[in-house]
């Protein structure tokens, strides 16, 4: 129960970098962070003491192996984590060419 | 190895708050390096070594872009400056943790203690995969055999994050330079 209580953290603190700090970058980092310990519960879920990897092989008598089914999930996960930061960081280029800071209280333009 | 990937976890938290506290951002992103790698261990020892390959792939792809677009405009942090209505952040932010709590903690009574778990559902993929699909590594079996379309939606993913980031990033439209 402890790794999933760590886990938690690590979540809160990503999502404590997304709401506090005030740099474009910073927020992409504590984006990340969250997708990380996403990542890590799912993996976690699916572990067996003492199992193995789950790759078959030629004659093993009753092997326990771990469950296969979260790693697919976290491996699409994985991948789709890869696309939105990049298109975080697209955003914060743009933003920067146009305002020139990371700052976003100086982007104020979007107020309606 | 509850205790190990604890102490693991905790080296990333460590990170993790380093990379979000750090003055300059170079450093922020080399300390959230860290914490993507350490999650590269952290999956070697929960037995998934396709995950660790991926994630290894993956953070050093996005660490060589998140260098390059930090050293292409400022390193500087922004100066954080104190926030006039701070009672009111405190207790949202105190709000939401509870929230946050609350839910984790009717989420986690349900499941099984660490490393105890027992396979429902892929029961069935351990016995039959390896005829089923001729693979021998169950990942790629189940990803793209049994859950094909789900990697087809990734790829999609994949193709629309592409355009939008060229979209994004396109200095000049047709229009505007032909004029």
């Amino acid at each position: 129960m402890m790794v999933y209580i760590m886990c938690f953290i690590l979540f809160m603190v990503g999502l404590y970098g997304v709401l506090t700090r005030r740099n474009l970058i910073k927020i992409v980092i504590g984006f990340s962070i969250m997708e990380f310990s996403c990542f890590l519960f799912l993996a976690l879920i699916g572990y067996i003491e003492n199992g193995l990897a789950p790759i078959l092989k030629e004659g093993m008598k009753n092997p326990v192996y771990v469950d296969p089914l979260p790693q697919a999930m976290v491996l699409t996960a994985i991948v789709i984590g890869l696309a939105t930061t990049a298109m975080l960081l697209a955003i914060a280029i743009r933003i920067y060419k146009k305002y020139g800071t990371f700052d976003i209280r100086k982007v104020n333009e979007l107020k309606g | 190895m509850e205790t190990l990937l604890s102490i693991l976890i905790g080296f990333m938290i460590i990170g993790a708050l380093y990379a979000l506290h750090a003055r300059d951002l170079l450093s922020a992103l080399i300390a959230q390096g860290i914490v993507g790698y350490g999650l590269v261990i952290c999956f070697l020892n929960l037995r998934a070594p396709d995950l660790a390959i991926v994630q290894i792939v993956v953070e050093t792809i996005t660490l060589i872009v998140m260098v390059a677009v930090v050293l292409n405009s400022s390193r500087e942090e922004v100066r954080e400056s104190w926030n006039r209505n701070k009672v009111l952040n405190i207790m949202s932010s105190l709000l939401i943790i509870g929230i946050l709590v609350y839910v984790f903690a009717i989420m986690i009574g349900p499941l099984q203690p660490f490393g105890e778990h027992t396979t429902r559902m892929s029961e069935f993929y351990t016995q039959n995969g390896a005829e089923a699909t001729g693979s021998a590594n169950l990942v790629t079996g189940v990803l793209f055999d049994f859950r094909g379309y789900d990697t087809l939606g990734e790829a999609t993913i994949l193709f629309t994050a592409a355009l939008g980031v060229i979209t994004i990033l396109r200095s000049k439209s047709k229009k505007e330079s032909t004029s």
